[in-house]
């Protein structure tokens, strides 16, 4: 068992890319992490430091105390799941998941017991003779989870591991890999760029953009609190309704489209300009109460409805050719395309950034 | 390509059986041809179908000889191809393994010279650098032995870039999941890459097993003595143009004898060399 500390750490690849640049932060120890961000972000860059296979610019990333940036990937007590899952095509599965153990010069008996109960734990007792060909891509999946638990490592490593998999195996595997890391408890740093898997699995998700970190902490305070624009676009499905805002003389308005907003925040918005971020579920269809203490009142031309049953989603823009705006609202709601409605939302719900910076305003000083 | 009209098929058989008939028919001819005496070949009348000596003529080419020219009995000579044929198939492959591996999985200096050298050498076929080559093998007093047969034909740069090929096609990860599995560069080679090399191996052993079994002007140049005549320079030395009769049986036999051993690689290796070709396992 191990933390997982980086300092510093930036990667700058032969070519000149520099792909990562002073990231900071600290996995406690048995926590689950998840590095989220776009394509292209450094998340598996930074990932392949921390397995040692490639090598660290600047900064150091130690595993249980010991700073291990010269340190060969096999001596760092981590293991790794790789996106193509990367078996040994032809070694049995039995091979494949004992093959680590044997180069470390494991007894035979306890290679035989661990993989024995690696196989029980993923359900491939009946698998272990076959050749990585002969498996279905959840099952290949679940050897590649194998071959990394049999080692008893320090450090569990993925690389969105979960991408070559159908849509519903997917969230299989997920709550699989989240059962199987809270069982063993074994520190993990896990990568994707699927924001729902990011959430769902983390302890811990270090939100990256461009190769820096813009955001880390518990998933549902990212969701509830994002520091910056970024993140409160990424992180929600569907995301966040942005609109850039400014001030009238009636309090706030949109930039683009006329007045939908009424009711001013009483704070100062940057001379830069600011963004208001309301997430579609804090938006609610009204009839004519005024808006909640602190809070805004819009008017909204619904231009579509989507009702996918429990729920209901209006696509639409702020006043009548303002920016778009999607609302949802439970399935018991009606509305029909063309009407214009009241909505309102509560101050508690409202984030506002600066659209220069692209940092959080907060709104209750 | 799966069609069921009995038309095409036919036609398609036909076109094959056609084609086989072309190439197998001089096979068939030599086979005969080595199964009479040779009054029987010489008048020109020799009948389509198999004579009564196949075994002496047979047991004569193998163990005894020709009346006149050679006087050297076949088996040696089958034993001097196959183990120069061996020896060079079996040499290529351990050296363009191991060649091509340095080059694809290492960063050492002037690591693309060295490739580029390698591929120039495609152009230097053993006819060309010839006499240089012969001076060398000379001065090391190794004409008229094994090793002055095969070494000099060894060096593969065909077999070189097959495998350079096949390895940049095994996915990185592979190398990346070996490492944190704790195999070093020559563990990773003798566990994973040459255990995936198989077909592409067996395609290459048979392709220089039958290129090392055809030599004909390096063995003529390097062997004076007769015990270490191949067969292929056998047969030619068998079939004399002037004054003696050509004992055609024999020479026949010879032939056929010489077709043996790639026919039985290819057989044997047939599955293999045909997955080589076709499919890659990853
Ligand atoms: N070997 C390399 N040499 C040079 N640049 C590289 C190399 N590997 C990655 N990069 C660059 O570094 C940046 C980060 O790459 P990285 O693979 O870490 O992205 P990622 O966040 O994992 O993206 P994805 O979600 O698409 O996998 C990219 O701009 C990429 O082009
Ligand atoms: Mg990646």
């Amino acid at each position: 068992m191990a933390e997982v500390v980086l300092t510093g750490v930036g990667k700058t690849y032969a070519g000149g890319v520099t792909a990562v640049t002073d990231v900071e932060f600290t996995v406690p120890d048995g926590a689950f992490c998840v590095l989220v961000g776009p394509s292209g972000c450094g998340k598996s860059t930074l990932l392949r430091m921390i397995a040692g296979l490639e090598t660290i610019t600047t900064g150091t990333v130690s595993i249980g105390g010991r700073v291990v940036n010269a340190v060969e990937p096999a001596e760092r007590d981590i293991a790794m799941v790789f996106q193509n899952y990367a078996l040994y095509p032809h070694m049995s599965v039995y091979d494949n998941m004992a093959y680590g153990l044997r180069n470390r010069g494991t007894p035979k008996a306890e290679i035989e017991t661990r993989v024995r109960e690696a196989a029980r734990v993923l359900e491939l007792g009946d698998l272990l003779a076959r050749k990585p060909r002969q498996l279905s891509g959840g099952q290949r999946q679940r050897v590649a989870m194998g071959r990394a638990i049999v080692r008893k490592p320090q450090v569990f490593l993925f690389d969105e591991p979960l991408s070559n998999l159908d849509a519903k195996l997917r969230v299989q595997m997920r709550v699989e890999i989240r059962r199987l890391q809270r069982s063993l408890a074994t520190t993990s740093v896990y990568v994707t760029h699927d924001q729902l898997e990011a959430m769902t699995l983390a302890d811990m998700l270090v939100v990256m953009n461009k190769g820096r970190v813009e955001q880390i902490g518990a998933p549902l305070d990212l969701y509830r609190r994002p520091e910056t624009l970024f993140v409160a676009g990424f992180i929600g499905a569907p995301p966040m309704n942005l609109i850039d805002v400014a001030i009238g003389p009636d309090g706030l308005r949109p930039v683009a489209g006329d007045a939908g907003i009424v009711g001013g925040l009483g704070i100062a918005v940057p001379a830069t300009g600011a963004r208001l971020g309301i997430r579609p579920e804090h938006l609610h269809v009204v009839g004519d109460e005024p808006a909640p203490e602190g809070g805004i009142a819009l008017s909204y031309t619904v231009s579509a409805v989507e009702a996918v049953g429990a729920e209901t989603f209006l696509h639409g823009r702020l006043g009548a050719t303002g920016p778009d705006v999607v609302i949802r609202e439970p399935g018991t709601i009606a509305a029909a395309p063309g009407t214009v409605r009241r909505v309102v939302a509560r101050r508690d719900d409202l984030h506002l950034f600066d659209r220069e910076t692209g940092r959080r305003i907060p709104l209750d000083a | 390509m799966v069609e069921h009209r009995p038309f095409g098929t036919a036609l398609a058989h036909l076109t094959l059986l056609i084609g086989i008939a072309i190439l197998a028919f001089p096979v068939y001819l030599a086979f005969v041809a080595s199964t009479w005496d040779a009054a029987t070949i010489a008048n020109g009348k020799m009948p389509l179908t198999p004579g009564p000596l196949f075994l002496e003529n047979y047991w004569r080419t193998l163990f005894v000889g020709t009346s006149g020219t050679t006087r050297q009995p076949v088996g040696g000579m089958l034993f001097n191809s196959f183990v120069m044929a061996m020896t060079i198939a079996i040499g290529k492959i351990v050296i363009s393994l191991t060649s091509a591996f340095a080059v694809v999985y290492f960063r050492f200096p002037f690591r693309m010279t060295i490739f580029w050298l390698i591929f120039v050498t495609l152009m230097l076929p053993v006819e060309v650098r010839i006499y240089p080559t012969y001076k060398i093998v000379a001065d090391l007093n190794m004409l008229d032995t094994y090793a002055g047969l095969t070494i000099p034909l060894i060096a593969s740069a065909t077999a070189t870039l097959l495998f350079r090929q096949f390895f940049m096609t095994v996915p990185d990860e592979l190398v990346e999941a070996s490492k944190i599995d704790g195999a070093g560069p020559m563990k990773f080679f003798r566990d994973t890459l040459v255990p995936l090399s198989v077909t592409s191996v067996a395609a290459m052993f048979v392709i220089q097993f039958i290129y090392g079994w055809n030599q004909y002007l390096w063995p003529l140049l390097i062997t004076t003595r007769d015990d270490m005549q191949t067969i292929v320079i056998g047969i030619k030395k068998m079939i004399v143009t002037q004054d003696a009769l050509t004992e055609w049986q024999l020479a026949m036999a010879t032939a056929v004898l010489a077709m043996l051993p790639p026919v039985l690689v290819v057989i044997v290796m047939q599955k293999l060399f045909v997955r080589g070709l076709v499919e890659t396992e990853k």
